[in-house]
């Protein structure tokens, strides 16, 4: 038996500034634990810029933005086992695991804090009928294949989706010489950033078709086309508007899923919206010690803010580890009102809220010239204007405490303004 | 020259090949793909019938009711999972209700044991998700649940270890008949052998003409299903649940499956391509349709594949199982539709007492080995047998699929077994990588690695299934042009 203060499951960018922070709050017996044979995660294949602004106000690549906290980690000694594989957790904080040169763990700990991050959606998830050829890649994937391993996954691309790494991989397929027919969106609007698509598909005349969506792949062994089709208000495909594209390969950008299957385990509950972990200001979860932070939680736009949200996480379980946590007083519930899809932490216990709370959420729709209301009990508490807000992007409002009558037991936060 | 070869490697060839390595005959089992139970027998249902349902006096009838019973023996020899988890045929009205009626009164004819009419609330109590509708059904314990293409790989590889030949990527072009003896013609050689099994499958019509003007046809029918991720399977439901057959068809099944997952459809269509094996959004669509009359909150969000498979729908209408009139010694086991998979126990027997009968008298081989060496699932073991198992090798220590927590350990003996996988989804049919939730997203780049190491292969090289299916099209490197030109 291997006995830790905390350990984190996950040393991608949310695990790395958990387990930072917790060492910084006091708890010197920390341990990162990373299945990939590196630390760093995802970031790691992102090979492009734009991670860093609001972190280190500058534009670092995935990997210099990972390398950053790992150096970090290291020069403060902070154990960290890579290759090694959670089996399972338990309620008690005990984690079993495994790796090739240990062997079987069993670790105590008195605190953990989930790192997992998430998952990419698949062509099967989605039930895009057709054959199953060689060729059709979740956009991550071909990502790790190309940037990773070094290697061509096909020459002639056409792109499902406009999530992020869709739209980044679009410019990435481009410059390592294959060509990328298009990207079709079933939305309206754009699942990725604003400059994304500006930087990886404007830039190099990849079309991006809206309201359009993939009804049938062809090809025995390898892909050998597409048939697109615009879709209608309910995005069910409109008769006679297919196309068909020829290609060798698909890439699939269709979504992000928090990875809670350890979580799920043990009984955590889960919000429906976010599919991660119901956490409270802490980021801990139902389970008394047991923490969420980044992509597992919710899936994020930047970074930035999970490094900014995993933080929290590490100290509040560092106060845990020492027993500091005031469990005492009502418990608020934070709610989604109208045009709002979710909001991050889903409870609070104000005794632990230093000065101001940071709540992180998203909008269901596209809004221009709106208004953010966020009440507590019945009274207006936050009144925000925004040009435009998107449901790519998340966003942040800050709430000061003093500003929460006493007696209050549910924030709700929603959005007025004119629809796209 | 070989005594016996059998053309085709799904799931009625490896179980006649199995049966045949018990005696001491040459045996040879040839496919056309590069790997066995690539056809019908890894896309369908995978359910062992009860057997009421077959008409009573059809060989399917007779086939299947032998063919149940007999499962249990050879999948604790080989290591299989099956499971007799019981099925139910649900009824909505009374209409159905005489249905019910007349399929146990078949299943009385019919000798199958174990069955009962239940009332909608004693079907209520086995499956609290089923729709408020039902009003009753029928019961049949003895129906279960199996994996078909692992049941034939683990056959063949006790088939292989008891002496039968295996040669895969071998498609017989034609066949000849020298006297006694049958020339196959195939693309790798020629072939003589003193008798032949056709076990083509969709194609046993094409084998069939080569031989014999008594001709059949075989018509691809196509089923679509829906896999939705474990914890469904044995969670949401806990039998096979069939829909009482109407005039409008014959409905479609729930069913867990042995990984705990769960498995929707299929719909029917009869086609004419023999290698339609895409699905379709009528399709899925139907199939989802049609389901949710059994209940009204399936997880379809879990839904994590979709896929098709070709069942072989004989123009006879029944199995085609015998030696062909006019050639001797060629031996059709053809149109083998469902109940197929339930029925291929009984059906390698009864064509290894005609061979018996052919023969005069089949010699057991003394050595026969019935036992397939269990391969190790490392999830399945306990907390000491884990440490244990990864001290005497490191690779079970490591985490290939996190999705179905498979080492690499286990993929390394999965390439390694004869036959050992050599493709990607070679080695998900064996065990399982790429079969979770994620589709392989993360594990399918450390397969290939895993592939190209054991196999000595270069990366480009390894197949995702069928020859052509190269995952990797070259080294980026090799790609910048730019670099060249100056």
């Amino acid at each position: 038996m291997i006995e830790y203060d905390i350990a984190v499951i996950g040393g991608g960018p949310a695990g790395l500034a958990a387990a930072i922070e917790s060492k910084k709050n006091g708890i010197n017996n920390v341990l990162v634990i990373e299945r990939d044979r590196e630390l760093g995660g995802i970031l790691q294949q992102c090979i492009h810029n734009g991670f860093g602004l609001h972190e280190f106000n500058e534009e670092l690549t995935g990997p210099e933005y990972a390398h950053r906290f790992i150096k970090e980690l290291k020069k403060m000694r902070i154990d960290y086992k890579i290759d090694t594989m959670v089996l399972n957790i338990d309620v008690d904080k005990n984690i079993k695991a495994i790796n090739t040169e240990d062997g079987f763990m069993e670790i105590k700990c008195k605190a953990i804090i989930l790192a997992m991050g998430c998952r990419e959606r698949t062509r099967d998830a989605l039930a895009i009928p057709g054959s199953r050829p060689v060729g059709i890649l979740t956009a991550g994937t071909a990502q790790r294949y190309i940037n990773m391993e070094g290697y061509m996954v096909g020459k002639k691309v056409f792109i499902l989706g406009s999530g992020d790494i869709g739209l980044i991989m679009a410019r990435r397929l481009t410059l390592e010489g294959a060509e990328v027919l298009g990207v079709a969106e079933i939305m309206s609007y754009s699942g990725g950033l604003t400059r994304n698509i500006v930087q990886c598909l404007d830039d190099y005349n990849i079309p991006l078709f809206l309201n359009h969506t993939i009804i049938n792949i062809e090809g025995k062994d390898r892909v050998k086309g597409v048939w697109v089709a615009k879709v209608d208000d309910n995005r069910k495909p409109i008769k006679g508007t297919e196309k068909f594209y020829e290609c060798d390969t698909l890439l699939l950008s269709v979504g992000l899923i928090p990875e809670n299957e350890l979580s799920k385990d043990i009984g955590i509950n889960i919000d429906n919206k976010t599919q991660g972990p119901i956490v409270n200001e802490a980021m801990e979860t139902s389970i008394p010690g047991i923490f969420a932070c980044g992509n597992v939680v919710h899936v994020h736009d930047l970074v930035d803010y999970v490094t900014e949200e995993s933080r929290r996480a590490g100290k509040f379980a560092a106060k845990y580890a020492k027993g500091l946590i005031d469990d005492s007083g009502n418990i608020i519930k934070t709610e989604a009102d109208s045009g709002i899809r979710y909001i991050v932490p889903q409870k609070l216990r104000i005794k632990n809220i230093d000065k101001s709370l940071r709540l992180f959420m998203r909008v269901s729709d596209i809004y221009k010239n709106a208004k953010l209301i966020v009440r507590a009990n019945e009274e207006i508490i936050v009144d925000k204007k925004e040009r435009q807000l998107n449901p790519a992007e998340m966003i942040m409002i800050d709430i000061d405490v003093e500003k929460i009558p006493f007696n209050t037991r549910t924030i709700t936060v929603k959005v007025i303004g004119e629809g796209k | 020259m070989h005594d016996v070869t059998i053309i085709g490697a799904g799931i009625i060839g490896t179980f006649i090949a199995r049966e045949l390595s018990k005696y001491q005959l040459n045996v040879l089992l040839l496919d056309k793909e590069n790997d066995v139970s690539k056809g019908a027998t890894r896309a369908n249902s995978a359910i062992v019938h009860g057997g009421y349902d077959a008409k009573p006096g059809t060989l399917m009838a007779k086939f299947n009711a032998l063919g149940n019973p007999m499962f249990d023996k050879v999948c604790k020899e080989l290591g299989v999972l099956f499971e007799r988890i019981g099925s139910l045929v649900l009824a909505f009205d009374n209409e159905d209700m005489k249905t019910i009626n007349e399929l146990f009164q078949q299943g009385i004819e019919n000798r199958i044991p174990g069955m009962d009419i239940l009332l909608g609330s004693e079907i209520r109590r086995m499956e609290p998700n089923i729709s408020r509708k039902v009003i009753g059904g029928l019961y049949s314990k003895t129906a279960g649940i199996i994996g078909p293409w692992e049941l034939a790989i683990a056959l063949t590889e006790n088939a292989v270890d008891n002496g039968v030949k295996l040669s895969l990527n071998t498609e017989v072009r034609d066949i000849e008949c020298i006297g006694n003896k049958h020339r196959l013609i195939t693309n790798k050689g020629m072939i003589d052998t003193k008798y032949v099994i056709n076990c083509a499958g969709v194609y046993a019509d094409k084998i069939n003409d080569m031989v014999s003007n008594d001709i059949f046809s075989i018509t691809p029918r196509r089923g679509e299903y829906y896999v939705l991720d474990k914890g469904t399977g044995g969670d949401f439901i806990n039998k096979v649940l069939f829909q009482c057959p109407t005039k409008l068809g014959k409905g479609v099944l729930l069913t867990p499956t042995v990984h705990g997952n769960m498995l929707i459809g299929p719909n029917a269509e009869d086609l004419e391509d023999k290698t339609a094996t895409e699905t379709t959004y009528e399709g899925l669509e139907f199939v989802k349709k049609v389901s949710n009359k059994s209940s009204d909150n399936i997880p379809y969000s879990k839904n994590i594949r979709t896929f098709a498979g070709l069942r072989a729908q004989p123009s006879t209408g029944d199995f085609i199982i015998g030696e062909a009139k006019d050639a001797k010694g060629f031996i059709n086991v053809a149109g083998i539709k469902s109940p197929g998979l339930s029925s291929s126990p009984a059906i390698a027997k009864y064509i290894v007492e005609l061979l018996d009968h052919i023969f005069d008298g089949l010699k057991m081989k003394e050595d026969f080995n019935p036992i397939r060496k269990k391969p190790i699932i490392f999830m399945e073991l306990n907390d000491d047998e884990k440490k244990e198992l990864i001290k005497k090798d490191s690779s079970y220590g490591r985490i290939i699929c996190r999705c179905e927590m498979i080492t690499e350990g286990e993929i390394v003996e999965a390439i390694r077994r004869n036959p050992g996988a050599t493709t990607v989804d070679g080695i998900k049919r064996r065990v399982r990588p790429g079969a979770g939730r994620c589709q392989g997203g993360f594990c399918g780049p450390r397969v290939v690695e895993i592939l190209a190491r054991e196999l000595d292969e270069e990366p480009e090289k390894i197949l995702k299934d069928m020859k052509g299916s190269n995952i990797l099209i070259e080294n980026t490197k090799n790609n910048n042009l730019a670099y060249e030109e100056v």
